[in-house]
């Protein structure tokens, strides 16, 4: 058994030890620190698609979105009536949400087969635009209204482990020797073509695989937060995820997993500082707005640390790299 | 009928507004190959400058709102997105000229991002409405024209099919018949040739962001006097939209850019009259997705083979 799995299965184990203390957190705490376990779920299948396939995905959140109310939408449905137990239903919810969103990668999958960089991330932003108004006409989600009523299934083990489970199986597959496809895809795609391997197949892949388990995160977010809003899965929360992705480094698993850790706390300090009142006005109003602070790290990493900021090893791709 | 007639009139207007954003998103993806993501919010910049130009230059005008101080705010406000366009260059996309695609696409999305939040910093988020700078009306028209008559046009929405049309014009003039026209296609050709030639890289990529900023400033004056609510965050859509107009045109063309502008105008209104408005953007990008699939090259664009 690989040695990955074997500390997959400890942390499984160490989350179950810790489950019973997070009853006594304070609220706001824990909410932080599922949003956490979701941030990384989200970043890492985000990680797959941008970072070490080299695609360019500007609609991450659309697949949240299919998550999210496929999960919901099953929850809702049977959950008084059937006699199933919360757990099983939730699980059930979970991986028929995912399932969905692994499709809804397909869709955006194929058109990808011809597209590339600049392009690819419009039409990935045209289908997250697809979906949300998809939803916002569908009565039967909420449409404008929002879809709620769920109960609060997911707790710090089921996200956790969720968390666990997303960045076993992208490390794995990366790691396989199927998975060097999906680099050499990123690295040079015509080098990788001449040699035979399949890059459409690769590039499908990871867009199938990435969105499962954003429909996964999507799942757990609506059983967490209990309601769900269309305007929630646009194209901000999209740049959210892509922000951490790059901020950790494309294609570094560590970085983006501390990326999303960092992106999640930041906020709530911001807002911590917006309410000093010992601070000037101007410094206060800035620290509200934290997509200023996104813009600008992103436009100064580009130019100066493109490779992002947790990235400490040497990128395992050429520089210089055009593509 | 009339009604259908009404949303072409409709369809247009905005139209126009689409075409003026996408000349820009066009030329500067001719000469660069790269889609400038802020070119939406210079437009909303482009409002702005008139928010704040347009009472000083009525001032000095004489009072009212006249023809004279339209021009001169319309100008103006194109001067300043022209600059701002130059000076995003120089400072965010210059130092990556020779970095991947992807890292220079990635700072376009940080620029845009920052012109919205910063512009909501500044301006303040909510909405401000936009001084009076002509005297809009509905045109009348002879009731021999049958069931033409009873379409609302107005001052307004002539005007921006007017200005844009002019302004297209002047554009492939100085595409066409210009030196620095004669580099810019140089250089959309064969960057390494033309730069062999003589050709001043710099100072044509400056100018050609010059030149589209200053359209999308131009286009924010027309929507301003059509729609006189601006906020920062109005070139959000109008950006996108515009982007699916340049790509439905063929990038890179400047004739493709204008009829797609239409085209997504047009679609957009009879969407919005027939249907419903919420289907409005899916509807665009959906159109944008068939586009890409099965005629990536645009309406009027070339093909273009790739090379190993």
């Amino acid at each position: 058994m690989p040695r990955s799995n074997l500390i997959f299965f400890g942390v499984l184990l160490a989350l179950g030890a810790l489950n019973p203390l997070m009853g006594t957190l304070n609220p706001y705490y824990y909410d932080i620190l599922i949003g956490i376990g979701i941030n990384v779920i989200l970043a890492v299948s985000l990680n797959l698609i941008n970072g070490y396939t080299g695609q360019f995905s500007l609609g991450h959140a659309g697949f949240m979105a299919v998550g999210a109310y496929t999960a919901s939408w099953v929850t809702l449905h049977f959950g008084a009536s059937s006699g199933i137990p919360g757990p099983v239903l939730f699980a059930l919810a979970l991986l028929l949400g995912s399932l969905g969103a692994a499709v809804a990668g397909l869709a955006v999958g194929i058109p990808s087969l011809r597209l590339r960089g600049d392009y690819l991330a419009i039409v990935t932003l045209g289908f997250n635009e697809i979906i949300k108004g998809g939803i916002q006409n569908a009565d039967a989600l909420g449409a404008q209204r929002g879809l709620g009523g769920m109960v609060q299934y997911t707790g710090f083990f089921a996200t956790f482990a969720c968390a666990a489970l997303t960045i076993v199986v992208v490390y794995n597959l990366i790691h396989s020797t199927y998975g060097r496809g999906f680099i050499a895809t990123h690295d040079d795609e015509i080098a990788a073509e001449a040699v035979g391997l399949n890059t459409t197949r690769y590039k499908i892949t990871a867009f199938a695989v990435g969105a499962f388990f954003a429909g996964l995160a999507g799942g757990l977010y609506a059983h967490f937060k209990q309601f769900i809003h269309p305007e929630g899965f646009g194209f901000m929360r999209s740049i959210d995820i892509v922000v951490m992705v790059i901020l950790g480094g494309m294609g570094r698993m560590t970085g983006v997993c501390l990326a999303a850790v960092l992106l999640t706390v930041l906020p709530e300090l911001l807002r911590t500082v917006s309410h000093l009142e010992s601070l000037p006005e101007w410094l206060r109003r800035i620290a509200e707005n934290r997509m200023i602070f996104y813009s600008l790290l992103l436009i100064v990493l580009m130019l100066a640390r493109p490779q992002g900021l947790f990235n400490f090893r040497l990128p395992f791709t050429r520089k210089g790299r055009s593509s | 009928m009339t009604e259908f007639l009404q949303q072409l009139v409709n369809g247009l207007a905005q139209g126009g507004i689409y075409a003026l954003i996408a000349l820009g998103y066009t030329m500067v993806y001719g000469v660069l190959r790269f889609i400038n993501f802020a070119q939406g919010d210079v437009f909303m910049l482009g409002a702005f400058a008139g928010f704040y130009l347009g009472p000083t230059i009525l001032r000095i005008t004489g009072s009212g709102p006249s023809y004279l101080g339209a021009a001169l705010v319309l100008i103006a406000a194109m001067a300043t997105c022209g600059l701002i366009g130059v000076v995003i260059e120089r400072l965010c996309y210059r130092p990556l000229r020779s970095r991947p695609r992807i890292t220079v696409l990635i700072t376009a999305i940080g620029v845009s991002l920052l012109l919205e939040n910063a512009g909501q910093l500044v301006f303040g988020a909510d909405p401000k409405s936009f001084p009076e700078l002509i005297t809009d009306r509905a045109l009348e028209f002879p009731v021999s024209w049958g069931s033409l008559s009873a379409l609302t046009i107005t001052l307004s929405q002539v005007l921006v099919v007017g200005v844009t049309l002019a302004l297209l014009l002047i554009l492939r003039q100085i595409v066409r018949h210009t030196r620095i026209g004669l580099a810019m296609r140089a250089l959309s050709l064969n960057p390494t040739a033309a730069q062999l030639c003589g050709i001043n890289l710099d100072r044509v990529i400056a100018f050609t962001f010059g030149l589209g900023s200053a359209l999308a400033g131009a286009a924010g004056i027309l929507i301003s006097i059509q729609q006189p609510s601006i906020d920062p965050l109005m070139g959000i859509n109008a950006g996108m939209k515009a982007f699916v107009a340049a790509v439905l045109g063929g990038v890179g063309n400047l004739s493709g850019a204008v009829l797609g502008g239409m085209l997504i105008g047009l679609t957009e209104a009879l969407v919005v009259g027939y249907l419903s408005p919420t289907y409005r953007d899916p509807i665009v990008f959906a159109v944008l997705i068939l586009i890409l699939l099965f005629r990536p090259s645009g309406l009027l664009g070339r093909t273009e083979r790739e090379k190993v």
